[in-house]
């Protein structure tokens, strides 16, 4: 797992060399070029959402008419009719006990099922594992169609509880392949030394295990829980009830509706109310969010 | 250690390897198996019609152009994704000009801002960037419209989303603005294992920054581009080609199918149209496209190992 930490010390330690005069006279054409390409990028990344903030505050006629022009005053209205009228508040509570719940089985499960396929050796280890990794590439709208009805008819349809049991399951190939290669990592001679000590398997796990594969437990859940925050298409196919909703569908329901409510601003103020908590929790855990969003892929 | 050892085995592994079969292989399995049949999923009889349903998919237009659509995604998308990433990590940790007494190599000033700032939309929904840019895209009252009178341009006016032939490509650019950042971040750690003493050599025999790149940076970061690659095909086959396409377009599916994708496909043939079973045969292409991609890209992409 290499991170952005070490960006940085790999050319703090260098040592200056003599400079070459021809490259100075390329550096400082392309300097501006690409300086200039970098800040412009940074303001196509920025401005959207600027404006979705900015939007938010908008009435209802200046969003149409001028989309580019200052609120005249901050409507803050918006914000309290999408909290209460457009379901926002439920919307969130959804998602929390969705994400909450399946966060935690997640971690649970998957670190279960990980330490035992990294550390014990038994006859069909390699191919439960290559069972769960294969789980990866696989499309899951192929698996979504029969799914519905096995859910359907486990009357888990349109219940929080059902949802979690899927993003638990659906989250797992990551999550085992991530800690199973993470448990690897870890020595063998606490667990044995515990071991001899007459602690039993599980509570060598819960008690010696699971603290030491901190770090990794939290990067895999830093990624889950984007991963099943953002989570779009399960909802759609399982969570048909609106009541039931979670953000992602709440908001794209929302946007349907106002076609004939006509509510514009008040889906702005939910739609940025939805970004911002994510953005703000981005910024604080900046380092742990991208360790963990570009461990898996770094593999 | 061999005391309990598969009481303990069997104990650990039975509720997450049981949700798991129960949840996602099952339904595989299941998948396959409906696709031989004339299942329409609103009742339960159904029966055996051996390759009826995959003979209707070659002769399906509106598959033949998802099918299509979808390899765009696959392949379009992650070039252009990966080779604007490469540019802006080369530029943010190589490309800096030097100043006196520092270091031989070093990104430009504010490196540090650039990237946190390119990974934020990221962490955001691809569901509510799409709704986003949905309104941005409108043609008479979207943020870029209206931008482009503003400067001027009143003959310019795009249907973006409404017009056959941009709709797929408009689709296709807030894929790419949603996932560079995640690539510059991802290019910058594996840029940063690189040994400084190499860009040295490189500076000491002259070579400018373009040569620096291709011949340098570029090999030694093959790996790590190579299977960036096959992760961003299979989302932008998967689940992120559904959201966008399913929030941001008429249809959902775009004005005369111009972008609907295999994944979409299958999602209206099963939950919409009442045709499960045809669904399932779309849904196993898909499979058959996913694999095949990843394995040409992995064999395609083969080259020695450089070690370093």
């Amino acid at each position: 797992m290499t991170t952005t930490e070490t960006g940085t010390t790999a050319t703090e330690t260098a040592v200056p060399a003599p400079e070459p005069p021809r490259r100075r006279r390329e550096g400082g054409v392309l300097n501006v070029f690409s300086h200039g390409i970098l800040i412009i990028w940074a303001f196509m990344v920025v401005t959207p959402l600027l404006w979705a903030v900015m939007t938010s505050f908008k009435d209802d006629r200046s969003i149409f008419t001028s989309p580019w022009a200052l609120p005249d005053k901050l409507h803050f209205e918006n914000w309290a009719r999408a909290w209460t009228d457009a379901n926002m508040s439920d919307y969130f509570l959804n998602t929390i006990l969705v994400v909450g719940g399946s966060l935690i089985g997640t971690l649970v499960l998957g670190s279960m099922a990980a330490y035992v396929l990294a550390r014990f050796d038994f006859p069909g280890n390699r191919f439960i594992y290559y069972l769960f990794i294969g789980g990866m590439s696989f499309p899951i709208m192929l698996a979504l169609v029969p799914l519905f009805y096995v859910v359907n008819n486990m009357g888990l349809l349109n219940t929080l509880h059902g949802l979690i049991l899927v993003y638990i399951a659906y989250s797992l190939p990551f999550t085992v392949f991530f800690l199973t290669a993470f448990f690897r990592t870890l020595p063998t001679s606490v667990a044995e030394a515990a071991f001899v000590d007459g602690a039993s398997h599980t509570r060598t796990f819960f008690q010696i295990m699971l603290p030491m594969a901190k770090p990794g437990l939290i990067s895999v859940g830093i990624f889950n829980f984007l991963g099943q925050w953002n989570q779009y298409m399960l909802p759609t196919v399982l969570n048909t009830d609106p009541d039931k909703h979670v953000l992602t569908q709440g908001l794209v329901q929302l946007a349907v509706s106002q076609g004939y409510k006509g509510d514009w601003s008040g889906l702005f103020a939910g739609l940025v109310m939805a970004m911002l908590p994510v953005l703000a929790a981005y910024i604080v855990f900046q380092r742990q969010v991208v360790a963990g969003l570009t461990a898996g892929a770094l593999k | 250690m061999q005391h309990g050892k598969y009481r303990f085995i069997v104990g650990f592994l039975a509720l997450p390897l049981g949700l798991y079969a129960l949840f996602v292989v099952w339904p595989f399995i299941q998948s396959i198996y409906y696709s031989f049949t004339d299942w329409t999923g609103l009742s339960p009889e159904f029966k055996m019609v051996g390759l009826d349903n995959y003979r209707r998919m070659l002769h399906d237009d509106v598959f033949w152009k998802s099918l299509q659509h979808s390899l765009m995604f696959a392949v379009v998308l992650p070039l252009v994704t990966i080779s604007l990433a490469l540019f802006f990590a080369f530029m943010i940790n190589v490309g800096g000009r030097r100043r006196k007494g520092g270091p031989v190599i070093s990104g430009v000033r504010g490196s540090s801002f650039y990237k946190i700032v390119y990974f934020f939309p990221q962490v955001l929904s691809i569901a509510i960037v799409s709704l986003l840019f949905a309104f941005a895209y409108n043609p008479d009252s979207g943020a870029i419209n209206s931008l482009l009178r503003g400067i001027g341009l009143d003959s310019v006016q795009p249907l973006w989303l409404g017009d056959p032939s941009l709709a797929l490509w408009c689709v296709m650019a807030v894929l790419v603005w949603s996932t560079v950042g995640f690539f510059v971040v991802l290019f910058s750690a594996g840029m940063a294992s690189i040994p400084t003493d190499l860009y040295e050599a490189a500076l000491l025999d002259g070579a400018g920054r373009a040569t620096t790149f291709f011949r340098l940076t570029l090999p030694l970061l093959w790996d790590t581009v190579q299977s960036g690659w096959v992760y961003m095909g299979i989302l932008a086959l998967g689940a992120e080609s559904f959201a966008v396409v399913q929030i941001m377009t008429t249809g959902p599916g775009g004005p005369d199918y111009s972008t609907t994708v295999m994944v979409l496909y299958v999602y209206q043939k099963a939950f919409r149209d009442g045709q499960a079973a045809y669904a399932t045969t779309i849904g196993v292409a898909l499979l058959a496209v996913t694999l095949a991609f990843a394995a040409v890209v992995m064999r395609l992409g083969r080259r020695e190992r450089l070690e370093f």
